[in-house]
């Protein structure tokens, strides 16, 4: 028998004779909060998130071009913003390890846990996300869902072959408790409300 | 974190220290160092328990030798009981907490009594993206398969992150012994990897050790400043001494911690980006996958991913939460599903429901005899609470001691996230460790003159209310002498003027 038949014998042979009924799951969204804007932001900053404030200039972009005025690398893969490192050209993933900055899209958020939901499709090389230092998400104020039990009803789950909830930077507290950003992923993670450009819809 | 610095790192210079040299009534400070001084000698790390081939692991001695060090004991104690308060706080703020938990154990179970069924589905969907999926029955095949995957690409080197699964296995020592490099990417697990020690903890598993003996570690291994503990420093170098392996890496390795079926999708939970890093830096990902990781449908997630984190370590969710369904383009993605024992769990009446467990480690984290002892005092992959009834399983008269390692308070039960009734299955592993003879003579004395107390409620009662006098009465001497290991180092609570039993008789009336 292969160990595949094996396995499944063995599992039919030992299953417990109780009947356990799959139960549903609520949406538990009753009381939602007042302003899911407000309720991801302050999540986000619990996780170790930044969020960047559109600034009184009413220039949405402004937060970003001074984050990254200093850096060296800048790869970017939205329309909003340019970089200097093209992700289409990027033929390998030890390619990114230089870039200081990546700039991404969220496909959309969560406000109970201040996640960001970043797809293959968002990020176009899943790496991009991890291998650069900092990390700056664009953000539509209108794609945000109020819990992961919603956030789990999104068609990116059942369409993508890769998609991560990003809430705050990478961090360890490995050692003693003391909790560390950048432990081996990005060492800071900023969040900018910016509704889509009419031309660049949802994947 | 609540532990006060001051504790571990305590000033070799106090304000009030007799020995300073003073000039005109003002103390001298040219020489003296303005940041935190190491301690002259740090408390070396207690070592885990001895392991002599199959003879029963004696935790009560490694756990005695890691009481014996004081400040390991008094940062580890504490680390994980703020980990408690934190899940506590995360609880309280949910008001469907407690329905989460009975719908997160209803889920497992459902699933577990259809895993022949939920497996077919979530292998099938996950061929159908692309994904290799081969079937493992222990961890001798598990460690050939992914062997073989390897040697097919000519993998000679992979990077990987934490996986209880694969500390099962034997992995890294298997993947040795053939030639390949392996390099954990979760720092707990590679402090403990560069320590040759087995993990202490599920989720944190170098939370053992202090920052001093980490940096004896790294100074030995990766060439830090052997003087430099400073955790931040510490975690930097770790950092920059694992980025280019990661790089340089042939293919990396993942566990999973929750496997949908209608989707054919992975999940794991990270708080470090570690995993995303080697599931896609090298052109090729394998993940090992316990059978018992499957849910049903996407639906069911959302219950699993609201509790894990905030169980294990008081946070609302992991940093990083990912989602593999397929490979990259150009890419290859292998999933072996690994048995090792699971399936025949699955028939034990009364143990079976542990396959429910998500390895959040609450139950570690509250367990007042994990805290005081450490992990490593269990000697087996999994240890506190949840250890004591999954590692008999693996082998019986190894593990026969560690059911007994238990206060049976009932607080892992109480926090376990799938509600799985952990102190009723140790007294019942006690119970089955003592049919099989596989308990010590003292241990089965003293089970049998408890068992025919608790068996006669009225002997019982008055035996209550005896000790209670007694307890009021007698001298400090008699509670804490040497032969009451739980009277050592703490106190004994205050006993009760009178018994539950007699203030419930008196005042609600009724029948007994």
């Amino acid at each position: 028998m292969s160990s595949r038949e094996d396995i499944l014998a063995s599992i039919r042979a030992n299953l417990p004779r109780v009947d356990r009924p799959l139960p549903a799951v609520p949406l538990f969204d009753d009381s939602p909060p007042a302003s899911l804007l407000a309720a991801f932001k302050d999540s986000l900053h619990s996780m170790g998130g930044l969020f960047l404030d559109p600034p009184a200039s009413g220039d949405m972009l402004a937060p970003v071009r001074e984050k990254i005025a200093g850096a060296k690398v800048v790869c970017s893969t939205v329309p909003e913003i340019a970089g200097n490192r093209d992700i289409a050209g990027v033929g390998a993933t030890q390619d990114l390890a230089d870039v200081d900055f990546a700039i991404v899209r969220a496909a959309f958020a969560v406000a109970e846990t201040g996640s960001v939901l970043l797809s293959d499709a968002d990020l176009h090389v899943n790496a991009v996300a991890y291998l650069a230092q900092h990390l700056i998400v664009l953000l539509d104020p209108a794609d945000i869902v109020v819990n992961l039990h919603h956030a789990y009803r999104r068609p990116e789950f059942r369409g993508r072959h890769y998609a991560s909830f990003h809430a705050g930077p990478s961090a360890t507290a490995d050692i003693e408790g003391v909790l560390i950003h950048g432990a081996q992923g990005v060492r800071s993670l900023s969040v900018l409300p910016l509704a889509r450009a009419a031309d660049s819809p949802a994947h | 974190m609540n532990t006060p610095p001051a504790m571990l790192h305590p000033e070799l210079l106090a304000p009030f220290d007799l020995h300073a040299i003073t000039r005109d009534g003002h103390r001298l400070d040219h020489a003296e160092g303005a940041s935190k001084p190491l301690q002259s000698c740090p408390e070396p790390q207690p070592l885990g328990a001895k392991i002599h081939g199959s003879r029963p692991i004696d935790q009560t001695e490694a756990a005695a030798r890691f009481i014996a060090a004081p400040e390991h004991e008094k940062m580890h104690d504490e680390r994980l009981w703020d980990l408690r308060q934190k899940r506590d706080r995360e609880m309280h703020g949910i008001a469907e907490w407690e329905e989460l938990r009975a719908l997160a154990s209803a889920i497992k179970e459902h699933t577990l009594t259809h895993l022949d069924e939920y497996l077919e589905q979530f292998e099938a969907n996950a061929r159908s993206h692309g994904v290799h999926v081969h079937w493992a029955r222990d961890a001798a095949e598990h460690n050939q398969i992914v062997h073989c995957i390897l040697s097919d690409h000519g993998a000679k080197s992979l990077i990987k992150s934490k996986s209880m699964l694969t500390e099962e296995c034997g992995f890294r020592h298997y993947m040795t012994s053939v030639g390949i490099e392996v390099v954990e990417t979760d720092l707990g697990e590679r402090i403990q990897q560069l320590d040759n020690e087995d993990p202490s903890h599920v989720v944190v598993p170098a939370v053992h050790k202090l920052r001093t003996d980490v940096a004896e570690v790294f100074a030995k291994t990766i060439g830090t400043d052997p003087a430099n503990s400073d955790v931040h420093y510490l975690a930097e170098a770790q950092r920059e001494a694992t980025r280019p392996i990661i790089l340089a890496a042939d293919a990396g390795m993942t566990g999973c911690n929750f496997a949908v079926a209608e989707t054919g999708t992975f999940v794991v939970c990270t708080n470090e980006g570690n995993a995303d890093l080697s599931a896609n830096v090298p052109k090729l990902h394998i993940a090992s996958i316990g059978i018992e990781k499957i849910i049903p449908r996407l639906e069911h997630l959302a219950v699993f991913i609201r509790l894990l984190s905030r169980s294990a370590l008081g946070s609302p969710v992991t940093q990083y939460t990912s989602h593999f369904r397929g490979p990259r383009a150009g890419d290859e993605m292998h999933i072996v599903l690994v048995d090792n024992g699971r399936s025949e769990r699955l028939g034990l009446e009364e143990f079976w429901t542990s396959l429910k467990c998500i390895r959040c480690g609450a139950c570690m984290n509250t367990c007042p005899v994990y805290r005081r002892s450490g992990g490593l005092s269990y000697g087996a992959t999994y240890s506190g609470p949840i250890g004591l009834i999954i590692d008999p399983t693996f082998n019986q008269r190894k593990y026969s001691n560690l059911p007994f390692a238990s206060t049976l308070n009932g607080s892992c039960s109480n926090v376990c996230p799938v509600e799985i009734n952990i102190h009723e299955q140790i007294y019942a592993w006690r119970r089955v460790l003592v049919e099989r003879h596989e308990t010590p003579l003292a241990k089965k004395a003293a089970m049998k003159a408890a068992g025919e107390l608790l068996s006669r409620p009225a002997a019982y009662r008055a035996a209550i209310a005896a000790t209670d006098v007694a307890l009021a009465h007698l001298p400090r001497f008699v509670i804490y002498n040497g032969l009451n290991a739980w009277g050592r180092h703490r106190e004994v609570p205050h006993p009760p003027k009178e018994t539950f039993h007699s203030w419930y008789q008196a005042n609600r009336g009724g029948k007994p």
